[in-house]
């Protein structure tokens, strides 16, 4: 694969051609917010945390769908950056009803984090507060509308690694839901294995165990490195892949 | 010979705080209770021994846990806990504001509305019906009795009905949090959290 050379924060940096800048940034220590990325799954450049600056474009670009080629000029933060980052983070929080002190995630969940890390202390847009419904009807696991981010991690873990496709969007914007089968209750699912990857790759509180409380719910994403080294090397090192 | 200008009693001095002349004067500190659970307030009392040291530098001009009726003038800090429920909650605020020098969002409820901003998304009618009508007792109706507030349509978080100059979330806030505002606060120094300090929470 032919290498590229390109300039990250005014400095000269090789990477091979096709590769994300989010992969890139990330091999060279650049710490980038993301959430709707995860190791392992496709990129969908949905939640725009990881927006970059490229020279000679007007427009912020994400860097997880953004291939490096020949002569990028990319700037990873800024004072504009953090602006959006941060904006972004508030929209997130005012759209359903994001309310830490009494969600299953509280103290693990991604979104808490990103906002703590970026310096969001407090929300400037009004809250929408949703009326939108749980669905405890799976008897393991439930699903917490209030607190969905629609990143579709679980989309993508159900069709890429499980292969059930179980999950999709259903409406547009902030009307966006996720749907199980055609929009019935999860419990009622036809297609669902009851695996729980889409709960462990869930970035919030709003795909959980069923029966967890207050800051119960702790996600576990190796799991993905362990099927995909499986698939892909043929290595099948489940205690490795757990202390990594 | 020693300069005798300087002051010649030891000057208090708290961990990363400025040193502050024994004789100035102290600085003017409330605290007051909204639409919370009265968490913070436990969390600021759980400063345990630096509340010692807090009198030594603040006087406590206003707060639930000090009998005194109406929310003085002059303040320097108020901490502010709790979101906006009601009519008296936005009077009190509004009073705060215009009497304090710097006004803090101290907690959850007071920066995002947190737990009692849950009812929003029920209308409020629903939630009078549910809690009140149909169940035992006497609903009451709220300002036009007299006795009770006016619910607000929404609760809000208090930068919503008034301008805050200080965000210190958590639920409750730790008395670490608490302490690292306040030491700043009352020596005059901005407040600068870590993002371990500033989780929702």
């Amino acid at each position: 694969m032919a290498v590229v050379t390109l300039t990250i924060n005014d400095e000269l940096v090789s990477a091979q051609e096709g590769q994300t800048l989010l992969s890139v940034l990330r091999e060279h220590g650049i710490q980038l917010p993301t959430l709707c990325h995860l190791d392992g799954l496709s990129e969908r450049g949905g939640c725009r945390l990881c927006l970059v600056e490229i020279a000679g474009n007007n427009k912020l670009q994400p860097a997880c769908v953004t291939p490096a080629v020949e002569g990028l000029v990319v700037r990873t933060h800024s004072d504009r950056l953090v602006k959006y980052r941060k904006m972004i983070l508030e929209l997130l929080f005012s759209e359903r009803n994001h309310v830490c002190a009494v969600c299953v995630m509280n103290g693990n969940c991604e979104l808490q984090w990103e906002a703590a890390k970026v310096g969001m202390d407090h929300v400037r847009y009004d809250y929408l507060n949703p009326s939108l419904p749980v669905d405890a009807s799976h008897e393991r696991f439930t699903l917490d509308h209030n607190r969905c981010i629609l990143c579709t991690r679980c989309v993508r873990v159900c069709d890429e690694i499980e292969g059930a496709h179980v999950w999709d969007l259903m409406g547009r914007g902030a009307n966006s839901m996720m749907i199980a089968d055609l929009n019935r209750p999860w419990g009622e699912s036809q297609s669902c294995t009851s695996c729980g990857k889409c709960v462990q790759v869930c970035p919030t509180g709003a795909l959980a165990q069923r029966g967890s409380s207050v800051a119960e719910m702790e996600k576990q994403h190796d799991f993905l490195r362990w099927i995909l080294d499986g698939r892909e090397k043929n290595v099948w090192e489940y205690t490795d892949a757990k202390s990594n | 010979m020693p300069n005798r200008i300087e002051p010649i009693h030891p000057e208090p001095t708290l961990p990363g705080a400025k040193v502050v002349i024994s004789n100035a004067p102290k600085v003017r500190l409330a605290t007051v209770w909204l639409g919370g659970c009265s968490g913070c307030h436990m969390s600021f009392l759980d400063l345990d021994e630096k509340l010692l040291d807090l009198a030594e530098l603040a006087d406590l001009v206003y707060s639930p846990i000090a009998d005194i009726k109406e929310f003085p003038h002059n303040v320097d800090v108020a901490l502010v806990e709790g979101a906006i429920c009601n009519n008296d909650h936005l009077e009190l605020a509004r009073q705060v504001r215009e009497r304090s020098k710097i006004v803090v969002s101290f907690g959850d409820c007071a920066v995002t509305g947190n737990v009692p901003s849950l009812r929003n998304a029920l209308g409020l009618d629903d939630v009078l019906t549910n809690v009140y009508h149909e169940g035992p007792g006497k609903a009451p109706h709220g300002s036009a009795d007299h006795v009770m507030p006016q619910l607000l349509p929404k609760v809000l978080p208090l930068h919503q009905v008034v301008q805050v100059d200080v965000f210190l979330p958590g639920c409750p806030p730790s008395p670490e949090r608490i302490w690292a505002a306040v030491s700043s606060l009352i020596v005059g120094d901005a407040v600068i959290l870590e993002p371990a300090m500033r989780t929702f929470g």
